[in-house]
């Protein structure tokens, strides 16, 4: 991305792929929806807060998934709360993505035998592009899920969705 | 301050045979055992009386007591029929500084015990919970209803001790 830098000290015109522009937009504000289930949402509060400091990357809350881009499902997802996500997922406007942070949604957790009320897993409801492991995962482990999913809306294209 | 044996000589006073027995042999508080279709009124007459003066229902739990008979149907899954299940009324007197623990047995095909709900306020929202993880039915309560599973869960009452849970709940997958 050096490319847009450069060609800003030089002159009023900048020449870039609209794939790149586009990428490049997106993934610097990548403003997620106000939105925590359990002790995860804990450590994504302190990721917002100023010492990890999440809006460094563009990441600001949002109180409506009409204006935001992306969901980190912080917890456990409960089978009532799992109809309510979908919904949420579907009320945000496209291009989306979905971090699942801790172990709860990534495959249920501790909660993965004797949960009777627990889904297995966000992604049997919802599309997940970046799983971020822990129970509950320290802020920079957040943060490193954050990185990796800048790293995948880089390589997108207009064509296709996923690199 | 009154000790559990004078507690259940001022019950089994006023109710006789409604009060069963006086369980002192335990970890906790003692157990007084009681009608499951009189808990409204004996719980009234705790709290009202001047030498109880219970004000304060501390905790309110359901229990499967899983003490009847254990029958496997066609498919080899073992279910519990007949016998109790159990609600444990945890009282605390603040102005007296005594406990007691209430409990009440009722039958595990047609559970029905009074609800206490207008006797201390808080039991409104413990009485849901017994209901929707045990299926007590709380006689005259004013909103029972699940309060923790969905409003349109099917497959029964969770904490049972012969529950299974269901393969799907709304096209989900639940098993892992």
């Amino acid at each position: 991305m050096g490319l847009l830098d450069k060609e800003f000290s030089d002159g009023n015109i900048v020449i870039v792929k609209v794939d790149d522009l586009f990428n490049w937009a997106r993934l610097s504000s990548i403003w997620q929806l106000g939105f925590g289930l359990a002790c995860c949402a804990i450590e994504m509060m302190a990721t917002s807060a100023s010492h990890y400091d999440f809006d460094r990357f563009g990441v600001i809350p949002r109180n409506t998934p009409r204006q935001a881009d992306a969901i980190i499902i912080s917890g456990t997802v409960t089978l009532k709360m799992a109809t309510r996500i979908k919904r949420l997922y579907e009320q945000i406007p496209d291009p989306k993505y979905i971090i699942s942070m801790g172990s709860c949604s990534n495959c249920g957790g501790p909660y993965w035998e004797h949960g009777y009320h627990v889904l297995k897993g966000v992604d049997r409801v919802i599309p997940v592009d970046v799983y971020v492991p822990g129970c509950p995962p320290r802020p920079e482990a957040l943060l490193e899920g954050l990185l990796k999913l800048q790293e995948k809306i880089r390589n997108e294209s207009l064509r296709k969705k996923s690199a | 301050m009154k000790n559990a044996e004078e507690i259940f000589d001022l019950l089994k006073k006023e109710f006789s045979d409604s009060i069963f027995s006086l369980d002192k042999d335990t970890p906790t508080e003692p157990i007084i055992s009681v009608d499951p279709l009189l808990v409204h009124k004996i719980s009234g007459f705790v709290r009202d009386n001047e030498e109880l003066k219970f004000d304060s229902l501390m905790c309110l739990s359901g229990v499967d007591d899983a003490n009847g008979s254990k029958v496997k149907d066609a498919d080899g899954l073992e279910s519990i029929q007949g016998g109790t299940l159990s609600v444990y009324y945890h009282l605390y007197s603040v102005s007296l500084k005594h406990k007691i623990t209430i409990r009440t047995a009722t039958p595990r095909e047609e559970p029905k015990v009074e609800s206490v709900e207008n006797v201390w306020k808080c039991a409104d929202w413990h009485e849901r919970e017994a209901y929707d993880m045990y299926g007590i039915i709380f006689l005259n309560h004013p909103d029972l209803k699940r309060i923790l599973m969905p409003y349109d869960w099917e497959a029964g009452y969770p904490l049972r001790k012969d529950y299974k849970n269901p393969e799907f709940y709304q096209g989900m997958k639940v098993p892992y």
